[in-house]
């Protein structure tokens, strides 16, 4: 039993530390990919002693900007509430940490007698864990902002939460119907679903079908959209950031912050990029596998065999798994800085009455393909 | 005494649940009333969780922390409520603590004075119990009729809190 | 192994607490929350016996009180904001007009 403990404590640690990780190099990507589509430069000018000759603006990224804000003086502004203003930057980091517990990132790793689960806790009921713990994020914005005794940030924290409560809905729904598709809550069940060929997961037009690997996206485009959509809005990303809209309210909710509480916010934002990143991966685009790589080495379909050790093909699914994991919070950067922002009653139509009814939708037309296909 | 890794949590967990319960009466501004709520339904997921009811733990967090009480703060935040400024009399605030202590022991002495032979009886478990097929497969049929009538419920709440939140505007 | 009558004990713990919120404060909401801690207290019991008797009624249950917890705290709260808007107040005591 401790052993188990200790495996899966390690288990943790690798996912924080691989999150942690993920964040800074999103920040340095965001503020060098930001630049490069708005045709400027970006930040260039730290440097170690004159050495860096390149000026990514690595060493601004990864280097000086932590250390200015973990150095900043930490206050809390007059007439606040210090203990909830203290509290907030951890309630928002902890829920998101905590939801990648159910994320699988590699299936079985079978060393010295044991097989260890690729994925730190092995719920049978993974999605709802997920849906129940992101519900918990809630709290970090609407107490930061109404723990500041300033009314912008009272305002963005409202907004925030109205936000996230009302797009949480049409998350859940969009994986209601991939719950019914798959028949199981747990993700690695689905990312194990998902290592077929599509004709033989669908049933039908096997020789031809079969070519392409049996991920999610292929038969359920729409729930796709509407969860990467409802995900952005989760994490109050542009275009559905007027919780902290730059241009209006200073930095929303957590404009009464800085230093290294400031530091857990953006923490948070991007963590829960990476998180909305992993999700769609796991459950559209085949989580942590590799098309026609089994358990054995690569099946190809045209009968092609080539057997490899374990070790490489774990290994191998653990990397594709991160490769898609970023090309998606890549692609959220792109998105954040391509888009305009939403205005406040515009988003709420969204959410309410666009999202979902789509979604509605999605899981009567996926139960009746279901029901037909039987 | 040995005591297992399950028995510890419990102790633990109650303690926390206890505390915070205390608190969420006792406590003389509502917001932090609502948050040690939060933390003792958190405290009662846990339990549930250690008696293998994963669905029903992750249902309670998802509805209850994560629904119902946001919806608390938020009402708490809109009518800008501080701290209660006068607190009913001391002789009444005695009383009622009075009755809640009795109420609290006497169900304690009446549960524990039984516990030998409870332990003996323990049903086995099946090997989903607790799961989302078990939960699922007693619903949809032996209940189905009370979920019916709880669906027209929750529409007839929602209907009934827009009207009734509404700003008359017309 | 801990034997159901803990849990139980524990219920009726928070139970009893819940009681004695609702009699003590004035604070309608908080009244409220006390409510919401007895539903729970009485959650508490029906898994703790649904799990000693091996049978999932009790989680079934479960369910349904919290749905109808649910509803209920929705439309609570909407009859508290309605009535906050036109008297200004959320003290049980001065919510007294229709006492004779």
């Amino acid at each position: 039993m401790g052993l188990e403990v200790g495996i899966a404590a390690v288990k943790a640690l690798v996912v924080v530390l691989i999150t942690l990780q993920l964040t800074v190099l999103l920040l340095w990507v965001e503020r060098k990919g930001s630049a490069l589509i708005q045709n400027r430069i970006g930040a260039n000018r730290a440097n170690i002693f004159g050495v860096m000759p390149f000026n990514t603006g690595l060493v601004n990224t990864l280097m000086a900007d932590p250390l200015k804000m973990f150095t900043k003086e930490d206050f809390v502004p007059e007439g606040a509430d210090r203990l909830l203003h203290f509290l907030a930057p951890f309630l928002s980091v902890f829920p998101i940490l905590v939801t990648f517990a159910c994320v699988p990132f590699g299936d079985e790793l079978r060393v010295g007698g044991m097989t260890i689960s690729l994925q730190v806790a092995d719920l049978n009921v993974g999605i709802l864990y997920i849906l129940a713990v992101a519900s918990m994020a809630v709290y970090g914005v609407v107490l930061a902002g109404w723990a500041s005794n300033n009314r912008w940030a009272l305002l963005g924290g409202i907004r925030g939460s109205a936000q996230m409560i009302s797009y949480e809905l049409a998350m859940g729904l969009a994986l209601v119907s991939m719950v019914m598709t798959f028949g199981t809550l747990d993700l690695q069940t689905m990312a194990r679903a998902q290592g077929s060929g599509l004709g033989s997961f669908l049933g039908f037009g096997k020789p031809v079908l079969d070519w392409l690997p049996a991920w999610g996206i292929f038969y359920q485009p729409f729930a796709f959209l509407l969860f990467f959509t409802a995900g952005i809005a989760e994490s109050k990303r542009i275009p559905f950031d007027l919780p902290e809209s730059e241009s209006e309210l200073i930095s929303g909710y957590y404009t009464e912050y800085s230093g290294g509480k400031q530091a857990a916010f953006m923490f948070s934002d991007f963590a829960e990029i990476v998180l909305v990143s992993a999700l769609v991966v796991t459950m559209f685009f085949g989580g942590w596998q590799i098309p026609f790589l089994g358990r054995e080495g690569f099946a190809f379909p045209w009968g092609g065999r080539l057997p490899l050790p374990h070790l490489v093909i774990v290994v191998g699914q653990v990397v594709a798994f991160l490769a898609k994991v970023f090309f998606f919070c890549w692609l959220q950067i792109l998105i954040r800085w391509t888009l305009p922002r939403f205005r406040y009653d515009q988003l709420m139509r969204l959410g309410w009455k666009m999202l979902l009814p789509l979604a509605l939708a999605n899981v009567v037309l996926t139960s009746v393909v279901i029901l037909l296909a039987q | 005494m040995t005591m297992a890794l399950g028995e510890v949590i419990f102790f633990v967990v109650a303690a926390i649940a206890i505390l915070s319960a205390l608190a969420v009466i006792l406590h003389p501004h509502p917001v932090y009333s609502a948050l040690a709520l939060i933390v003792t339904l958190l405290q009662v997921a846990v339990l549930f969780l250690l008696l293998d009811a994963q669905m029903v733990a992750f249902l309670q967090i998802l509805v209850y922390t994560g629904a119902i009480m946001v919806l608390f703060l938020f009402v708490i935040m809109l009518l800008n409520l501080e701290r209660e400024q006068e607190p009913p009399p001391l002789s009444w605030r005695l009383g009622m603590l009075t009755l809640g202590g009795l109420l609290a022991s006497e169900l304690g002495w009446f549960f524990l004075r039984r516990i030998p032979p409870s332990l003996a009886r323990t049903a086995k478990l099946d090997a989903d119990y607790g799961s989302v097929t078990a939960l699922a497969r007693t619903l949809f049929t032996d209940h189905a009729l009370s979920f019916q009538i709880t669906s027209i419920l929750l529409l007839v709440a929602v209907v009934g809190a827009v009207v009734l939140a509404k700003r008359g505007t017309e | 192994m801990v034997p159901v009558e803990y849990y139980l004990t524990l219920a009726g713990v928070l139970f009893a607490i819940g009681a004695a919120g609702v009699g003590l404060r004035r604070n309608v909401i908080v009244m409220f929350m006390s409510i919401e801690l007895m539903l729970n207290a009485a959650n508490l019991a029906f898994v703790a016996l649904a799990r000693h008797l091996g049978s999932m009624d009790g989680q079934v249950t479960v369910f349904f009180v919290m749905t109808v917890a649910a509803a209920e705290a929705a439309v609570g709260l909407a009859i508290i904001l309605a009535s906050f808007r036109n008297r200004a107040t959320v003290n049980a005591d001065e919510l007294s007009s229709l006492k004779w």
